[in-house]
């Protein structure tokens, strides 16, 4: 095609010095935006509907401060991070043992959601139904721990196919987006707590 | 007051209350509907003059500059990329229309939503029901359903507030001639006001749809000489009367099923599901403005409300041609 | 015409026999921009003409007062249906269709930034428009006899709630709708990150062209305003499945907040819809009139700022709710204030026409035409944002003639504009002239027929969203008017149709740019090969064709 081959001459050697920032980072740059945008809506109506149920467990009376959970989620950004850094020095055992440490600590969350949730449930009598409380508290927490758990899966993934041998020291860049993933929803977990546990208390 | 003789002078007022079923928003014959209408002028005039000016270089364009037949197709026009004053001047331009704009909302808005109530005031509760209205007069200690009554006077004095509540769903109060429309909304009180300056039977509709029978959930609105809205509610305050030649009828009706859904005035029917049946004669309309109200039609909607209005909530008794007539005899008398 | 002269040895296909599993699996398993954006763009015609039958239903039952074509209940789920569709089922995956098939070429890349994303966008968006089609048989109604949703396209609450909705019908509509939301937020993501990460070399931001641009704004929209529509959803689902109180009035909860909730989402959307529009006029009313776009820097701030200024209007759908009379104020300022930049557009397209030669091909003269009813439909928004004016006319058919004005005169027009003018590139063969500009003229009749005496109906105090009405109103004349106007559309689209099928097998060759335009995917064959261009352009302006075409006059020159 005689158009293409004419466009293509470079006379200003445009190609030489062209670069563009990277897809992926791109690409994970707008879901967190998205997904900040959803949970955002979930937020609002929790703030909205603060102290305006009409009977029910109310959140002082039933909420503890989950400390020890929320100290693990936020080491795990830090462990993370740690399995990155040795990743980049081909440390392959380091990068095992921090992404490890990493799933354990995220874990740890959620089950320590999971038994808060058991206790407000069966103890407090407090389930998404029973007031406005209990419906955005389930549902603005319950949210954030599904996307702890998506998380969880895509970390647990490459586990594995660490454990059974890929070579994952070529997928840097993926690992890296993964922990893009992971920080942002620690990130979210900022928001949530200050809004459910210190401010809506 | 003999309550017949009253009815009677009732009917006739009504009869010459003059027909609103034009309902048009540029017709007002109320203070809020005025103020709307002045908003409407304006913006009217500006977007006129905008669509005239922009509409015709639009079509001048179109017309001086196409390509005719004889011309050169290798010649292409000038290549004009732009011009920065022509982009701010038509920048500048509109945003002084809009600051106009906001000047006259803000006015308007402020002035009919925050209008302190004057001193002759009524006050009337409208709540929503799927699919009819049921109207309240707390001060009156009245209730009554689908037909509103309020008093005007030509120099707009008398007003009246409503306070709109919804048992079920969102609606929307709307009588166009008088106001724009205010949403019924459960678990929300909202408020307008209107000030009739002219008698008339007026014609509205719920405006936000709310389920099957949205198009049935018609307003009336019947705006009178304060004396004639004095007797009105006198009227609706009486219990149903005890006349004796309805006492069988009477029986059979408290008999049925309807009591559970519909009150009627110092009888055992208390139901508060349905439209109060009270004064059900002294309304021109039944079924939430469906049909006229009168021996035919009332027989036809008792028998077989599904039929008029597929639907709407009162399910038909099936009741038998004996029934049905004694049942209709008996709200013939619930004047 | 261009004077680029091609080599007459170029290779050709060789002819295979057809075999219909190669067929079906090159189509099923395509990840290729090109195919993927035929397939959007087929599938919203045809959801377009299943909406459309739909109105025409709604339009015959109210051309008499008092007419019985179908009961109450069909009715509302027809026009529920018709909305739901031609926002959700026809402008969405007309955006994702057209961004899709053209940003790839528009920038000079092979394909998008993500393929197999794309591939997961279509058939997620086609999974969720046939679960809300699958409504019409599968859901319950008490005697599970099928029921479509009913409750508006809008679905407000409380009457989406279990209480009141029984059944599932409301359930299709919101996994119907989500299913496809998560679809197009895909197709977004793909085009913003295509759109930063692919240009060829020298494309810089300035240098792209308006339609990539305006896809650009669109995606950003896209990603910000549609989650909000996907959380009130998920509450909804919540609250009918789980027992929440999200919008359960008996509990204290708020039906205000849904409105509020899902008109962040929809007035953006509104926008998000029409921006394309805006992209087919950005393409095709330059290379008609033979000028450059008036003001391009003036046109990408101003598609900036209605993005800005459109996230920031929503409660306009809410005067009548009784917010205080700050809030309507605010809303109402914002409101007229979008009138600013969105009217800019019009005055930049205008000036593009003036002093050029148009010639006045069909897609031009959709162009023309789009022109004309969006400014009306744009001057009634102004009416709608005054708010004591929209206390009359919210909820009117005031409102149903605004909104299509903008939808159909305008978003529909556009796009009808681009589907003719890329025809050529996507087929291979020109269009029939003739057949063209019968769709446009029936088309144009039939609309304005249909939708200009609604207006009149909104001030006479009819409302939306009634299955009949009585006699007397006032609202006869218009209704019939309204509804004469459905044949001349029906007749117009069955041109449109006979017309894009029968030329693609019998219509004349296109060759590569047969308007002699500028951007770049006229700089390949017509249709495109697999892998776009052969050799990736470099360009230094943007209109790369512009400046090959004239080289001794050509735009960098002047720095565009």
């Amino acid at each position: 095609m005689a158009h293409t081959s004419v466009l293509a001459q470079d006379a200003l050697g445009l190609e030489k010095g062209w670069t563009l920032p990277d897809r992926g980072k791109v690409g994970i740059t707008f879901l967190i935006i998205t997904e900040t945008a959803l949970f955002t809506i979930f937020v609002v109506a929790y703030l909205v509907y603060m102290g305006k149920s009409p009977n029910g467990p109310q959140p002082k009376d039933v909420l503890e401060i989950p400390i020890f959970s929320t100290i693990c989620l936020f080491s795990s950004s830090a462990t993370i991070v740690m399995a990155e850094r040795a990743l980049a020095r081909h440390n392959l055992s380091g990068f095992k043992l921090w992404w490890l440490l990493t799933i354990l600590l995220g874990v740890e969350f959620i089950t320590g959601t999971g038994i808060e949730w058991y206790h407000l449930i069966y103890k407090e009598n407090l389930t998404i139904s029973t007031n406005l409380f209990g419906t955005t508290y389930y549902s603005l927490v319950g949210l954030h721990a599904s996307h702890v758990i998506v998380g969880l899966f895509f970390l647990i993934l490459v586990m594995l196919v660490t454990l059974f041998g890929f070579p994952i020291q070529t997928q840097e860049r993926r690992v890296m987006f993964l922990s893009w993933y992971w920080h942002f929803v620690d990130a979210i977990w900022v928001v949530v707590f200050s809004v459910v546990y210190l401010i809506g208390r | 007051m003999n309550p017949y003789s009253l009815l009677a002078f009732l009917q006739v007022q009504a009869s010459n209350l003059p027909e609103r079923k034009i309902a048009n928003m540029f017709r007002p014959l109320a203070s809020p509907g005025e103020s709307e209408k002045q908003v409407a002028l304006l913006t009217f005039a500006i977007t006129g003059a905008i669509f005239v000016v922009v509409g015709g270089l639009i079509v001048y364009t179109i017309a001086r500059f196409r390509s005719r037949p004889g011309d050169d197709l290798r010649q292409e026009p000038p290549q004009v990329y732009g011009s920065n004053q022509i982009e701010v001047a038509w920048t500048i331009i509109p945003i002084l229309i809009v600051f106009v704009l906001i000047g006259v909302t803000a006015r308007v808005v402020a002035g009919v939503q925050n209008a302190s109530p004057p001193k002759t005031t009524t006050h009337v509760t409208v709540i929503g029901h799927q699919w009819w209205w049921e109207v309240q007069y707390p001060d009156y200690g009245i209730t009554t359903a689908n037909e509103v009554h309020i008093p005007f006077s030509l120099d707009g004095a008398q007003a009246t507030y409503f306070m709109l509540q919804s048992m079920d769903v969102a609606h929307s109060f709307w009588v166009p001639q008088l106001s724009g429309k205010t949403d019924v909304i459960p678990n929300r009180d909202n408020y307008l006001w209107m000030n009739p300056k002219a008698a008339g039977y007026y014609y509205g509709n719920c405006a936000e749809y709310c389920g099957t029978q949205h198009a049935n959930m018609q307003i009336r609105l019947v705006a009178e000489p304060p004396e004639d809205f004095k007797k009105w509610t006198l009227n609706q305050q009486t219990k149903a009367n005890e006349a004796s030649e309805a006492a069988q009828d009477k029986a059979v009706f408290l008999s049925l099923s309807c009591v559970n859904c519909h009150m009627v005035g110092g009888t055992t029917a208390i139901g508060k599901f349905g439209p109060d049946l009270t004064h059900l004669m002294s309304r021109r309309e039944i079924g939430g403005g469906v049909i006229e109200n009168n021996r035919k039609n009332l027989r036809a909607w008792v028998n077989d409300p599904q039929g008029i209005k597929p639907g709407c909530l009162m399910p038909s008794l099936k009741l038998t041609d004996r029934e049905l007539d004694q049942v209709v005899a008996y709200l013939e008398t619930l004047k | 015409m261009a004077t680029i002269d091609y080599p007459l040895d170029r290779p050709r296909a060789v002819e295979k026999e057809f075999s219909f599993s190669e067929t079906l699996y090159k189509w099923v398993a395509t990840v290729d921009h090109k195919r993927l954006g035929l397939m959007y763009i087929v599938s919203s015609i045809i959801f377009f003409v299943i909406a459309g039958l739909e109105a025409t239903v709604i339009r015959t039952q109210l051309i008499f007062p008092n007419l019985h074509v179908v009961d109450p209940d069909t009715y509302n789920r027809l026009f529920t249906m018709h909305g739901t569709t031609m926002v959700f089922l026809v402008g969405m995956p007309f955006i994702a269709g057209f961004a899709n098939y053209l940003v790839p070429l528009m920038i000079g890349a092979r394909d998008m930034a993500f393929p197999r994303l794309n591939a997961f966008g279509f058939w997620i968006f086609l999974f969720g428009g046939l679960l809300l089609y699958f409504s019409y048989i599968g859901g319950g109604g008490l005697g599970g006899s099928g029921s479509a949703p009913d409750v508006g396209w809008f679905a407000y609450a409380p009457l989406t709630e279990r209480a009141f909705s029984r059944g599932h019908a409301t359930d299709y509509w919101i996994l119907g709708i989500l299913v496809s939301g998560i679809g197009s937020i895909a197709s977004a993501i793909n085009v913003i990150v295509t759109t930063i990460s692919m240009r060829c070399p020298g494309m810089t931001l300035t240098k792209m062209p308006m339609f990539v641009w305006t896809m650009l704004v669109d995606s950003w929209l896209i990603v910000i305003a549609l989650p909000p529509l996907t959380a009130a959803q998920i509450m909804l689902l919540l609250d009918r499945y789980l027992g929440a109180n999200f919008f359960n009035t008996q509990k204290g909860g708020s039906a205000v907040l849904w409105q509020h909730f899902f008109w962040i989402f929809g007035h953006p959307e509104v926008y998000i819809l029409i921006f394309l529009a805006f992209a087919c006029l950005n393409e095709v009313v330059p290379v008609f009139s033979r000028k450059p776009i008036f003001g391009r820097q003036a046109m990408v701030g101003a598609l900036v700022a209605i993005g800005f200024i459109s996230l920031g209007v929503w409660a306009h759908h809410m005067f009548s709710v009784g917010m205080t009379s700050w809030s309507n104020t605010f809303f109402a300022a914002s409101t007229v204030l979008v009138g600013v930049p969105t009217g800019i557009k019009i005055f930049n397209w205008t000036a593009t026409m003036y002093g050029g030669k148009l010639r006045m091909t069909v897609p031009m003269l959709f162009c023309c035409a789009f022109l004309l009813q969006f400014l009306c439909a744009g001057l009634t928004g102004i009416m709608l944002g005054m708010a004591p004016f929209d206390w009359q006319l919210t909820d009117s058919y005031f409102v149903v003639a605004h909104f299509h004005y903008t939808l159909a005169g305008g978003l529909v027009f556009g796009i009808f504009a681009g589907l003719y003018y890329w025809y050529p590139k996507v087929t291979g063969r020109m269009f029939n002239e003739k057949w063209g500009k019968w769709h446009f003229w029936l088309f144009v009749i039939g609309f304005n027929l249909t939708f200009l005496p609604q207006h009149m109906a909104g001030f006479l105090g009819m409302p939306r969203r009634i299955y009949t009405y009585p006699a007397g109103r006032g609202w006869e004349l218009w209704n019939f008017l309204s509804s004469c106007g459905v044949p001349f559309q029906l007749a117009a689209i069955l041109f449109f149709a006979v017309n894009f099928v029968y030329s693609a097998r019998k219509g004349e060759p296109a060759g590569d740019d047969p308007w002699d335009a500028w951007t770049l995917e006229w700089a390949t064959t017509s249709p495109p090969p697999e892998y776009n261009f052969e050799k990736l352009p470099v360009v230094r302006s943007s209109r790369p064709l512009w400046d090959l075409k004239h080289p001794q006059d050509p735009d960098w020159k002047y720095n565009q």
